[in-house]
């Protein structure tokens, strides 16, 4: 079983952000990515053929995964490493707190991981008495809240610089209560002190992986602070966390992901630490760990292979589909009630819980069109939500007053000559009446809509008999 | 059945593969083996002085800064002239590698201390394995030669580099890897470091020095 969701909740958990201010105040800050992500793609002018060939890449992993695994286990092994296989989250679970117990772990520093959001592995940890502490700063930021990450490479996006002088006001009780925490660089100073006495007594350590590279059997990953460096070459133990689609057959393969990545989530041509790590520390070496393990998880993954959904599994976890959301711009990433918001979260979240439980999240998108425009592995993310929209449909699972109202909508759809001598009246009916104000601020049949905002007048022609008429004029 | 064979039974269910498809595992062999390139770009390429430009100048966009010095010898001189200009202490550690054991220190007043980092340091200098002149980063590897710990704990990190060390692109980086360890097989970390360590999780403000170091000088041997 996976970590709980908020999901069902979905509608009024939109409420809730829509009216919280501080969030509201927090969320703008998450556009910065935009014109980042834009100049960085511009500087380089090979990008989008990189994104092509990043497509095939993966590809052509994913239609020889089994071979490739088989590939990567052999060489992980070759170099002195262990690999253990879990079906779900609880078998994840299981096999670290069983590393963790064998070596009588009491502190568990982590990199940032989101496949360890996905299994809960910090709550589990803490139940077995281990105390399991997040370096990343977003990560640790929220930690001290008891909250989860809003978004997936900026975890504490909504969170505003005051929230952080107070959370760390409350948790770092043995320091000074009157020390200046007014500078951001004070806050960062702080937080580098305290988890640098984390990170030196820490017996385990458990990173994810951007990469696993079949050709050397080498786990990759891709980070800013340094934290997941600290977190996998101090302690006894590395254990890397990470789902099977993370295989990549070569390291020039990497090369062409790696340009991409970077970019796509915060604008940077390169992260500044790439790390490479294959198996355990070697005879000589004076530092690295003693141990390497690799937990590799499934949980839904290989059923999703060759299916509808199988283009999900390229994604690389950049963020740069949520960055460019709308929907995530107003509400953020709590919201949408499990481990991963945004476009990629409404596609990922009905395959991993199911679309009982995370259907509504695939309903949340107007269809713009941003999320796959800016999808370094080109993933179609707006024609696999309305895949879910249609079994969500098919299973019933709409509510009866949309299903009429689509069923509705439909029977006029099929029949062009009907919708159009339903709809030409109707609309010059409405621009008749909305013509003098320009808009409604109520209209019948549409109170989800005007309850939050006007409806705009219609100008009087349908756009089909507008566009008729233009035709005509250029033949 | 084990997990194992439970999540191989999937994959291939999945992908409605047998496990012996004597074509999908020569796919497989070939790509391993011939390892292929796909797109270079242009940027990192070049002959030996502008893949040095390209470097230096996209070093210093992520915040490196980057000091150029004739001969091997000229390094100490020039680390102790930096340490000094930043009223930095005049410390330093690192590891066995002969490049850097080899070099005139006793000509400085710093104060040398050898091995991996034990987490207090303040200065460090380690020798790059390569650098990338398309994005400026610096490519360094585990073992006692420099001490993987010292390119993350000390403060200020120095990373002495070779000119003719400096290649094109992750790719040509690879195959020195590949030429130094042999195929398929890596040390037991490659670091790829691009700027000093930095972190933008308050309220998108980048600041520098998260967990890493707050400084990265890199000192280019002529050659």
């Amino acid at each position: 079983m996976s970590v709980a969701s908020t999901t069902p909740r979905f509608k009024d958990n939109v409420h809730d952000a829509l009216n919280d201010q501080r969030l509201q105040g927090a969320l703008p800050h998450a556009k910065n990515f935009i014109a980042k992500r834009a100049d960085a793609a511009v500087r380089l002018p090979e990008f989008e053929a990189l994104r092509d060939s990043a497509r095939a890449i993966k590809d052509h992993t994913l239609a020889h995964l089994d071979l490739y695994l088989e590939a990567y286990e052999r060489k992980v092994v070759e170099a002195g490493g262990h690999v253990h296989y879990a079906r779900d989250s609880e078998e994840a679970v299981d096999i670290i707190l069983g590393i963790c117990k064998a070596r009588d772990a009491k502190v568990v520093t982590k990199g940032k991981s989101m496949v360890s959001e996905e299994i809960g592995l910090n709550a589990a940890l803490e139940r077995e008495g281990i105390n399991a502490v997040e370096t990343d700063l977003g990560e640790y930021v929220i930690q001290l809240r008891g909250e989860a990450p809003s978004h997936i490479i900026a975890p504490a996006i909504h969170v505003t610089r005051d929230d952080i002088e107070a959370d760390f006001r409350r948790a770092h009780r043995d320091l000074a209560p009157d020390r200046d925490l007014s500078q951001p660089e004070q806050l960062l100073s702080e937080a580098r002190a305290i988890l640098r006495d984390r990170f030196l007594s820490a017996d385990v350590g458990v990173t994810g992986a951007n990469f696993l590279v079949a050709e050397t059997g080498t786990s990759i990953i891709v980070t800013n602070e340094g934290n997941g460096d600290l977190t996998q070459i101090l302690p006894k133990v590395h254990i890397v966390l990470a789902t099977l689609e993370k295989i990549t057959p070569t390291l020039n393969d990497v090369a062409q992901i790696l340009r991409l990545l970077g970019r796509s989530a915060t604008g940077q041509d390169m992260s500044v630490y790439t790390t490479l790590s294959t198996g355990p520390r070697r005879a000589h070496d004076p530092d690295g760990p003693e141990e390497y393990h690799v937990v590799l998880l499934d949980n839904g993954r290989s059923a999703t292979l060759g299916g509808p959904f199988a283009e999900m599994l390229r994604c690389i976890r950049c963020g740069a589909c949520m960055n460019h959301c709308p929907v995530y711009h107003a509400v953020g990433g709590h919201a949408y009630g499990w481990v991963y918001p945004g476009p990629m979260g409404a596609v990922l979240t009905p395959l991993l819980i199911g679309v009982a439980e995370g259907g509504q999240l695939p309903n949340a998108s107007t269809f713009c069109g941003r999320c796959e425009a800016v999808c370094p592995m080109r993933i179609p993310l707006p024609k696999l939500m309305r895949r879910w929209r249609e079994r969500e449909f098919e299973r019933r699972l709409t509510p009866p007053m949309a299903r009429a109202g689509l069923r509705l909508w439909a029977f006029f759809a099929k029949r062009p000559t009907l919708y159009r001598l339903a709809v030409e009246p109707a609309m010059r009916a409405l621009g008749r009446v909305g013509r003098r104000r320009g808009r409604f601020a109520w209209l019948p049949f549409a109170g989800g809509w005007t309850r939050w905002r006007d409806f705009a007048a219609p100008q009087g022609a349908t756009f089909q008999s507008r566009w008729r008429a233009r035709s005509g004029a250029v033949k | 059945m084990s997990a194992r064979d439970e999540i191989f039974a999937s994959i291939r269910r999945s992908l409605n593969v047998g496990s012996v498809d004597a074509p999908r595992r020569d796919a497989v062999a070939a790509r391993l083996a011939q390892a292929p390139v796909g797109i270079a770009p242009r940027r990192g390429h070049g002959d030996a002085s502008e893949r040095l430009a390209t470097f230096k100048s996209e070093a210093e966009r992520v915040q490196a800064t980057v000091a150029e010095v004739a001969a091997a010898a000229d390094v100490p001189a020039e680390i102790a002239r930096f340490l000094r200009e930043n009223n930095l202490p005049a410390t330093l550690r690192f590891g066995d590698d002969p490049r850097l054991a080899d070099m005139p220190w006793a000509a400085t007043a710093l104060e040398i201390v050898r091995g991996p980092s034990e987490g207090d340091d303040l200065n460090a200098v380690s020798a790059a394995f390569a650098a990338v002149a398309e994005t400026g980063t610096l490519v360094l590897v585990s073992a006692p030669d420099n001490p993987t710990t010292l390119n993350f704990l000390p403060d200020n990190h120095f990373v002495v580099v070779f000119a003719a060390d400096i290649v094109a692109d992750a790719e040509s980086v690879f195959s020195r890897l590949k030429a130094v360890y042999g195929a398929g097989a890596l040390p037991r970390t490659v670091n790829f470091i691009t700027g000093p360590s930095r972190s933008a999780d308050i309220e998108q403000t980048l600041l520098l020095g998260a967990h890493g170091p707050r400084r990265l000088r890199v000192v280019v041997v002529a050659g």
